[in-house]
């Protein structure tokens, strides 16, 4: 179910101030509770309202400037800055060693930023960082879930890490865990799921608590063709179907189709940003992948 | 975020360390049954040879089993501290320690929460240890049970907050075996759980002041008053010290900022 679909549907309005309004949101709900009738708003739907109704109007789900970062004498992060918007593919095109996890880590508040910005949703994630962090959901490189728990016991696990009461987060897993069609295995051990399995299942769990802004870090590594279609489709039709602003990071160009928009990011720089057709063009390429190899060539 | 959404990550860390506890069958065996050949065996063997005088909390002279038994249930919380140590370094390795760090919660409560979690499973697992220490006849007062309560929550708060530090100290998993050469095994016998101080003096005064000095043996005695029904002001203050220090080393050393995380680079 999830209230996203509907919610995204409606027609943002302009208020006063110049931000967005959604009043076709239900912002809060009726309980019907020991005899009375009580008003409750849950965790998941404060959160994100919180994230994107106080939202300037056109502001971006994710904006990053100038942002540098170092290990001890190596820069892996040098003055890079792109936006992401509400309902782009974006994928974050770049070697291995490019610098990709160290911004995901970044953005995701793994590591503090020391050089430029980083603003969900407006919010910049050094001084607003659990509203930045409540709205964005993220599936790491690397698995992260814990094998020795059920798949709802993980599901159940990041619902409490978000404050969602357990009665609004059963229908969410239900949903999610429906979508990428693992519903009949809630209750099975991780560790006796297969590697795309166990992907879906962490997709599913970064969606959980209903975020608008979703990061995925090289997410197809070491699945089969079949996993890596579905999860490619699942995340695609997401960001059609829910205006989910989403920022994907592979060094497979593959993984681009044309309505993508591409930050090829190579040794910590971004080198060009903008939809394949305009990457092909510039480089005066046949494709994205001999664009990428110009460009890279060229650095 | 509110105080119920709060309680609410509280409630669910705590149900997440109690899971993986119940479903890690080694470690549960493990934790219990560690203890307990420590009074069998070496308990049963230095009776003999270790006199035990009249010293406070006792008022009567007692068996070597019954003086060394609040020593094992610190045993248990120490080890259980590291064991969450462990498993913050591995969750760290296998990745699942990211899933806690991008809550929205501040780092200083989901640092706390898993701390609490660690001391609650420790907590059941010292009742456990004492409900089957009372067939090896210690038998301390019913209400040394209840007093004993916060003294394992604040021992197992201090053990645990030092294995929140290790783990951010140590880099890799492999690295383990020095913290049991290094820590356990060094905090545990320069202490007063084995062998009261009054005897460790005797043989030698600098051992006597490395006793003193290492927050192991405050953590003992605090439990050993209150499961006698007594309650020990320098040891709780000291051990209450200690975790405050300790905790904010803590959360310096997952401050993404300032703390290890951000030095370590790739390691996260």
């Amino acid at each position: 179910m999830g209230y996203c679909p509907q919610i995204r549907m409606a027609a943002p309005e302009k208020n006063r101030e110049g931000r967005i309004s959604r009043p076709a949101y239900p912002r809060e709900r009726f309980h019907e509770g020991g005899g009375r009738t009580r008003m409750v708003t849950s965790a998941r739907e404060s959160a994100r309202m919180q994230a994107v109704e106080t939202a300037p109007l056109g502001r971006p789900a994710l904006a990053i400037e100038g942002l540098s970062h170092v290990f001890g004498r190596v820069k892996v992060l040098d003055n890079v800055g792109f936006t992401v918007r509400p309902g782009d593919f974006t994928v974050l095109l770049g070697l291995n060693g490019a610098g990709k996890t160290t911004l995901f880590a970044l953005v995701t508040r793994l590591y503090s930023s020391r050089t430029g910005s980083i603003s969900v949703f407006g919010h910049e994630l050094g001084r607003s960082a659990a509203t930045a962090l409540a709205s964005m959901g993220v599936v790491f490189q690397q698995p992260t879930l814990d094998l020795d728990l059920t798949v709802e016991q993980n599901l159940y696990y990041h619902a409490a890490l978000y404050g969602m009461a357990r009665a609004d987060a059963a229908p969410r897993l239900a949903a999610e865990l429906g979508r990428v069609g693992l519903l009949e295995r809630r209750r099975e051990r991780v560790r006796q799921l297969s590697g795309g399995q166990r992907r879906r299942v962490e997709l599913a769990r970064a969606l959980l608590h209903d975020p608008a802004l979703l990061l995925l870090d090289e997410p197809t590594v070491g699945l089969d063709i079949e996993s890596r279609r579905f999860l490619l489709q699942h995340v695609r039709s997401l960001c059609a179907g829910r205006n989910l602003a989403v920022l994907w990071a592979t060094h497979l160009i593959d993984e681009a189709d044309a309505e993508s928009r591409i930050i090829v990011l190579h040794r910590g720089r971004v080198l060009a940003e903008g939809r394949v057709p305009e990457l092909v063009a510039r480089t005066g390429a046949a494709d994205l992948g001999t664009a990428f190899d110009r460009l890279v060539r060229a650095a | 975020m509110t105080l119920v959404q709060y309680l609410r990550c509280l409630g669910g860390i705590v149900r997440r360390e109690a899971l993986r506890w119940l479903h890690q069958r080694s470690r549960f065996i493990s934790a219990l049954v560690r203890p307990l050949v420590w009074l069998a065996i070496f308990g049963a063997g230095f009776r003999f040879v270790l006199g035990v005088s009249i010293i406070p909390p006792y008022e009567t002279y007692i068996p070597y089993e019954v003086y060394i038994a609040p020593g094992l249930v610190a045993m248990i919380q120490l080890f259980n501290g590291m064991q969450s140590s462990l498993s913050m370094v591995y969750d760290r390795e296998m990745g699942s320690m990211k899933t806690l760090m991008v809550s929205p919660f501040p780092r200083w409560f989901l640092l706390g929460s898993k701390l609490l979690a660690g001391v609650a499973v420790s907590v059941v697992q010292a009742y456990m240890f004492l409900a089957i220490a009372w067939f090896w006849e210690i038998e301390p007062p019913l209400r040394g049970y209840l007093a004993v309560l916060p003294a394992l929550i604040l021992a197992g708060l201090m053990l645990g907050a030092l294995g929140l530090v290790l783990s951010s100290f140590v880099r890799q998993l492999e690295n383990f075996a020095g913290v049991m050469n290094f820590v356990i095994f060094p905090m545990f016998f320069a202490s007063s759980a084995l062998y009261p101080l009054w005897r460790v003096k005797e043989s030698s005064l600098t051992l006597y002041w490395v006793c003193q000095a290492n927050p192991f043996t405050h953590a003992t005695e605090l439990i050993r008053f209150a499961l006698y029904g007594r309650f020990n002001p320098p040891a709780a203050a000291i051990v209450f010290g200690w975790l405050l220090l300790l905790m904010s080393l803590a959360v310096y050393g997952y401050d993404p900022g300032r703390g290890l995380m951000a030095r370590r680079g790739g390691a996260e």
